[in-house]
């Protein structure tokens, strides 16, 4: 089976303050405000609405002001 | 070490501070304190030391609150115009318990002034000039042997008790020339760095330390300022220092309260005084805070007189009869602003026109 | 199931939460300064210098020796530090207010003496901790609540360009203008806070890197916009560059 490249996030929700800055520069677009969580300070986090288009670029994290993310690349066998 | 040196009073400070094991000196010029500078700008780079000319005393000052909360001796001088720019770093020093040394020479003022002794600082070095309920400790030679000798204790008692020692002698002591002996020699390295200094987290065992006079929570910010004062209380307790001149008899015709280079003068008048058969002494505070109060209390019990003579419009004389706290007594005052020093016979004119029961 | 391979840690020693406004470059500085200490092992010998601003509270967020400097002094405060312990990385994080407005002398006087510190000054042309107060970065025709009719110059002067002024000083080694509206900026700012702090541990000089940057509360913006307008406007009054280095490279940003 090929295999692909695919990023893994740690998403740390509770330090989210929802800026947006993360979900702006996503090059993929697949960062979002959760629809359904609040965190204890009172913001939507984020979160991935898509994992699997995931490249690991880590521009998210590089932006994050409150260090919510860490970013690993994983090595995945795709289905055809 | 050991032997007598012909010094200006300056010079000598600055070797005392040297001497002190004080390697940090920041400051900037202003008449009667620049030889000080001077001073140290030569003296410093001979023994490892590091001497900075300031842009101003705002800078200074911060400089050795710097230094000082990374834990090594510092030491700034100044006189009193420039030690009204460092009251902001002097009230951040005792809100952060960060200990140094100001010397200031003081001179006549307010304003601008002039360049001739004084005492007028009295109020801000004690009082406080600075924002917010804090204590310095404030030492007051009256001879220039006396301040070198006095010099290591303001850097060990800033340390042991962290907060600032100021001397305070009025700018004739730093002028004059007179023959000193310095009696120690301390090695710096021999001066351990506090566990609370800003040295680096591998300097104290990995865990950061934070020095820092903010305390946003009012509860803790209250907390902070009466464990403040029950460390005054405890400088208060052992730190006190004064001498009794002349004051032996348990019947006082006139005693006089004064410091520093006034004080020197008073004790001329007292032996003239003496000599003509009065019964009157001095009562001379070394520390201004903590000012010995109980034992001015205890002198005041033998006489009716009290007599303040200070170069300063009335400052002393309001500590006098706090501590003395008798309506009873009389309170006679010998203001001398402006730079102009008393004279031996001034005084002992007034002391006798006060026996003759016409003075106020 | 392949084996996770690291592309990015949040450093240890940058710890939260912080009080930061939500899209604060504050929290981005930090944590870049952070990841710096920690990768290179300084974090153990540096002693930071806090303002008086926003990030008065910086001591809180990394894991270092700190010192609360009065408002305007960091950099005379950083100078006694540095002379009581010359071999310690030594930093002052401030803001415009602080930098180069009360602190104007004793921050131009760390680059006239070359000491050998770093300065972060973080530009969002307002005093954001007060509520919103006109700063000497303020640009002309900004409102802020001491400007509410916009920065007029006949009373309040030019934008105040701290990157140039401290470049003119001989005894400054680096002074470069970055920002962290993206993330390849971010990379870039990260380089040239670790070059700061390079020449400092080799003794070159003062260095000064400026971070321009957002004020999303006292802008009236959302964070995202903050970014755009420091990109769209604010660098046309403060651009991004290299505007002194002693040392090889010189590139524009």
């Amino acid at each position: 089976m090929p295999k692909k490249v695919r990023g893994v996030l740690t998403i740390r929700e509770d330090l989210c303050k929802q800026c947006g800055l993360c979900v702006s520069v996503c090059p993929v677009h697949i960062l979002d405000f959760s629809k359904t969580k609040i965190n204890s300070k009172g913001y939507r986090p984020i979160e991935l609405t898509d994992p699997d288009k995931c490249v690991g670029c880590a521009f998210c994290a590089m932006m994050c002001p409150e260090g919510v993310i860490d970013v690993y690349r994983e090595i995945v066998e795709v289905a055809e | 070490m050991g032997e007598k040196v012909f010094m200006k009073g300056n010079e000598a400070l600055g070797e005392a501070a040297v001497r002190s094991g004080c390697r940090l000196f920041f400051g900037y010029p202003i008449t009667p304190a620049s030889e000080l500078a001077e001073y140290m700008a030569y003296r410093l780079p001979q023994v490892g030391g590091v001497f900075i000319q300031a842009e101003s005393e705002v800078a200074a000052s911060n400089m050795i609150y710097g230094a000082g909360a990374a834990g090594k001796y510092a030491m700034t001088a100044s006189s009193s115009p420039g030690v009204s720019l460092m009251q902001e770093a002097i009230s951040y020093m005792a809100g952060a318990e960060v200990p140094a040394v100001i010397i200031n020479l003081i001179r006549g003022g307010p304003g601008l002034g002039d360049i001739q002794p004084a005492q007028s600082d009295y109020f801000q070095a004690v009082k406080g000039g600075g924002h917010g309920d804090y204590r310095n400790l404030v030492y007051a030679p009256s001879t220039l042997q006396e301040a070198v000798d006095l010099m290591p204790m303001l850097f060990q008692n800033a340390f042991k008790y962290r907060m600032l020692a100021m001397m305070v002698v009025d700018g004739l002591v730093g002028q004059m020339m007179e023959a000193v002996e310095f009696k120690y020699d301390i090695d710096p390295d021999s001066i351990p760095v506090p566990d609370w200094a800003l040295s680096g987290k591998k300097m104290h065992g990995g865990k950061k330390n934070v020095n820092t006079s903010l305390e946003l929570d009012p509860n803790k910010l209250a907390e902070h300022n009466f464990k403040l004062f029950e460390k005054y209380q405890k400088v208060y307790e052992n730190e006190r220092m004064f001498e009794a001149f002349e004051l032996e008899e348990p019947d006082i015709d006139v005693m006089i309260v004064a410091y520093g280079t006034a004080a020197r003068i008073i004790k001329t008048a007292v032996k003239n005084l003496r000599a003509k058969g009065y019964k009157v002494g001095l009562f001379r505070p070394i520390t201004l805070w903590p000012f010995p109060d109980k034992e001015l209390k205890e002198y005041a019990e033998k006489t009716e007189h009290i007599l303040t003579v200070e170069m300063s419009m009335g400052q002393l004389i309001e500590d006098v009869k706090l501590s003395i706290f008798d309506p009873n007594k009389k309170y006679h005052l010998m203001p001398y602003p402006g730079g102009i020093v008393p004279t031996p016979k001034e005084v002992e004119d007034k002391v006798i026109e006060i026996l003759k029961g016409g003075a106020k | 199931m392949g084996n996770l391979q690291v592309v990015y840690e949040v450093p240890k020693i940058y710890t939260g939460p912080n009080h930061y406004c939500p899209g604060c470059f504050h929290g981005i500085i930090h944590r870049v300064i952070a990841e710096i200490l920690q990768e290179e092992g300084w974090d153990d010998i540096s002693i930071g210098i806090a303002p008086v601003g926003c990030a008065v509270l910086a001591y809180d967020y990394i894991d270092i020796d700190w010192f609360e400097a009065p408002h305007g002094r960091a950099c005379a405060n950083a100078t006694g530090i540095k002379w009581a312990w010359p071999d310690r990385l030594v930093f002052t994080y401030q803001g415009d207010g602080d930098a180069a407005s009360i602190g104007f002398a004793e921050t131009s006087y760390a680059a006239v003496r070359g000491v050998n510190i770093t300065t972060i000054m973080v530009n969002n042309a307002v005093y954001g901790m007060t509520g919103g107060q006109m700063a000497p970065t303020t640009l002309v025709g900004m409102k802020t609540t001491t400007s509410p009719y916009g920065r007029d110059p006949k009373y309040a002067g030019y934008p105040v360009k701290m990157a140039e002024h401290i470049a003119q000083f001989e005894g400054t080694a680096l002074s470069v203008r970055v920002s962290a509206f993206d993330p390849q900026h971010v990379l870039d700012m990260k380089k040239w806070i670790k070059k700061a702090f390079q020449y400092q541990m080799e003794g070159k000089g003062y260095t000064f890197i400026e971070v321009v940057s957002t004020c999303p509360t006292n802008w009236r913006m959302d964070p995202v916009k903050a970014a755009e307008f420091v990109k769209n406007e604010m660098i046309k009054v403060y651009p991004l560059g290299v505007y002194k280095d002693v040392g090889e490279e010189k590139k524009e940003g």
